[in-house]
C-alpha cells in the first residue's frame, strides 16, 4: 500500500536554512546538508529545498549545496525557488534534484509547465501555489505570498495540471505559521478538482494536525512543514509512529 | 567497476553517488570499451519508452548491453531501464524493447480501480514473489520509492516482487544475470542502498 509522505521543507538563503512566520521575519536554523542528512535518517520521505536567494552568487552557492546534499542523501529531492525557465529545470536536475517546483515562474511564464513537462516528464513538474482567501474567494498569490494575482486558485491548479503538472503543493497563506492545523477546507477543494497527488502545506503545529489531515482527507498524499521540524517541536520519528498507530499507511 | 549506461536519458548524478555510497566505483559512460571492461552494468532511464528505446538503439548501446548480458555479465535496469529489458511496450503505440526478459509494458490505469492516482508515486512496500539475491539484505514489507504510469506485465515467473496499488504491480524482475527494478533504489534510502549493495556483490 502506498504510504502518506512526510516532507520537511528547507528554505535556503545564502547557504543557510531559514524559515519565516507568514513568510517574514527570517531566522537562521542550520546547514542545509546537515539538516537533509538528519531528516533522511529520521525517516523523512522526501525533502524540499527552496531557494529564496535573490543574487546570482547566492544561486551558485545553492546549487553547490544541492549537489552536496544529493551525493549524501538518497531520498527524493524537490527543488523550488527561482525557477522561471526550462534552463532553470536543467540547472537543478543536473545537481541531483528529482522534481522541480514552480510557483511565480509559472504565473509569469504561462508556457513553463507545459514545456517542462514535455522535456522532463509530468512526474518532474510540481506546481506550488500560495493561496489566500480574499472576500471568500481562493486567490493565487505570487512573489512569496506578497502579491494578489487575482486568479481563482482552483481554476489555476486545474489548468496547470492539464498542462502537465504532476503534483500540487497547496500552501495556505491563511494558516501558514499559525500552527493551528492545515487548511482542510482549501485542501478538500483542490483534492476534488484534480487527480494528481496533493501535498498539504501551511499550518501544522503538532503531530495531531497531521493525523487530522490524513484522517479527514484521505485523498491528500503528503504533509509538508518546515519550522516545527527544524525546531524539534515535531520529531519525524514520533510523528510517523503516531500515524502508524492511527492506521495511516506510513513508512517506518 | 560498475558502468552506468549514458544514452542521453535523464540525470545520472544520484545513481552514481548511490553506487559510490555502497563503496563501489561507478563510471557513467557511453563508451563501448568502458562498458565491456565493467564488472556490472546499470541501465537507467526516465521519460517515454519510445524515445529512450530509440536513443539506446541509435547510440549503438542497445547491442552492447545485449551482448554483455548474453555473456553473463550482471545487468540491472532501473525504472524505465527495467521496462526496456522487456519484449515490447504499449506506451503510446507499440514499441520493441531489448527482449532480455519476457513481458510487455502496459498502462497502470488498465488494471487499477478508479480513485487511484496516476502516476503511482511514492513509497510502497515490497511483497516478495520468489527469492532474489537482490533482496538478501532486505525484509519483505520494507518500502521503496516508485514513480511510474506504466508497469511490467506478462512477466510470469520472472517477477521477484510486487507492490500493491489497487492491483499487484511488478516491482522487480529477474532472469539469470538480468535484473530489473521498477522502483528507484538510488532514491529509496537505506533499503535502496542495500539492494544496490547486493547487486554490486553478485
Amino acid at each position: 500500500m502506498i504510504t502518506k509522505r512526510i516532507i520537511p521543507c528547507l528554505d535556503v538563503r545564502d547557504g543557510r536554512v531559514v524559515k519565516g512566520k507568514n513568510f517574514l521575519g527570517l531566522q537562521d536554523v542550520d546547514s542545509p546538508v546537515e539538516l537533509a542528512r538528519f531528516y533522511s535518517k529520521a525517516g523523512a520521505d522526501e525533502l524540499v529545498f527552496y531557494d529564496i536567494t535573490a543574487s546570482a552568487e547566492g544561486r551558485a552557492i545553492f546549487t553547490d549545496i544541492l549537489c552536496e546534499a544529493a551525493s549524501q542523501v538518497f531520498i527524493p529531492l524537490t527543488v523550488g525557488g527561482g525557477i522561471n525557465t526550462a534552463a532553470d529545470f536543467e540547472r537543478v536536475l543536473n545537481c541531483g534534484a528529482d522534481k522541480v517546483s514552480v510557483n511565480s515562474g509559472a504565473i509569469r511564464n504561462p508556457s513553463l509547465v507545459k514545456e517542462a513537462a514535455r522535456l522532463y516528464g509530468d512526474q518532474c513538474v510540481v506546481l506550488s501555489v500560495d493561496i489566500k482567501r480574499v472576500d471568500g474567494v481562493l486567490r493565487v498569490f505570487a512573489k512569496g505570498g506578497r502579491e494578489n494575482t487575482g486568479m481563482e486558485a482552483i481554476e489555476w491548479i486545474r489548468r496547470c495540471v492539464g498542462e502537465g503538472a504532476g503534483e500540487v503543493v497547496v500552501n495556505s497563506i491563511d494558516t501558514d505559521g499559525v500552527k493551528k492545523g492545515f487548511d482542510l477546507e482549501m485542501l478538500e477543494a483542490v483534492c476534488n478538482a484534480v487527480r494528481v497527488p496533493v501535498i498539504a502545506s501551511g499550518g501544522a503545529g503538532c503531530i495531531q494536525d497531521f493525523i487530522t489531515l490524513f484522517k479527514t482527507l484521505p485523498k491528500v498524499d503528503a504533509g509538508l512543514a518546515a519550522s516545527i521540524f527544524h525546531f524539534g517541536e515535531v520529531k519525524i520519528e514520533d510523528l510517523k509512529k503516531e500515524m502508524a498507530a492511527n492506521q495511516i499507511p506510513t513508512r517506518i | 567497476m560498475i558502468a552506468i549506461i549514458d544514452y542521453g536519458v535523464g540525470n545520472l548524478f544520484s545513481l552514481k553517488c548511490s553506487i559510490q555510497a555502497v563503496g563501489q566505483e561507478a563510471v557513467v559512460s557511453s563508451d563501448r570499451h568502458v562498458i565491456e571492461q565493467a564488472d556490472k552494468i546499470l541501465l537507467p532511464g526516465v521519460g517515454a519508452f519510445e524515445d529512450a528505446a530509440a536513443k539506446l538503439r541509435g547510440s549503438g548501446l542497445a547491442d552492447v548491453v545485449k551482448e554483455q548480458a548474453g555473456q553473463g555479465k550482471p545487468l540491472l535496469g532501473i525504472c524505465l531501464g527495467m521496462q526496456l529489458l522487456l519484449e515490447k511496450s504499449y506506451e503510446y503505440g507499440e514499441h520493441e524493447g531489448l527482449g532480455l526478459i519476457r513481458g510487455a509494458v502496459r498502462p497502470i490505469k488498465d488494471v487499477i480501480p478508479d480513485g487511484f492516482k496516476i502516476p503511482h508515486i511514492g513509497w510502497n512496500a515490497l511483497l516478495f514473489r520468489k527469492p532474489s539475491k537482490l533482496y538478501r539484505y532486505v525484509r519483505e514489507g520494507e518500502h521503496v520509492y516508485f514513480v511510474h504510469s506504466y508497469y511490467a506485465a506478462d512477466c510470469d515467473s520472472a517477477v521477484t516482487a510486487v507492490s500493491e496499488y489497487g492491483a499487484d504491480l511488478t516491482a522487480s524482475i529477474e532472469e539469470d544475470n538480468v535484473f530489473g527494478c521498477q522502483f528507484h533504489p538510488e532514491k529509496s534510502g537505506d533499503v535502496g542502498l542495500k539492494i544496490l549493495k547486493a547487486f554490486c556483490e553478485l
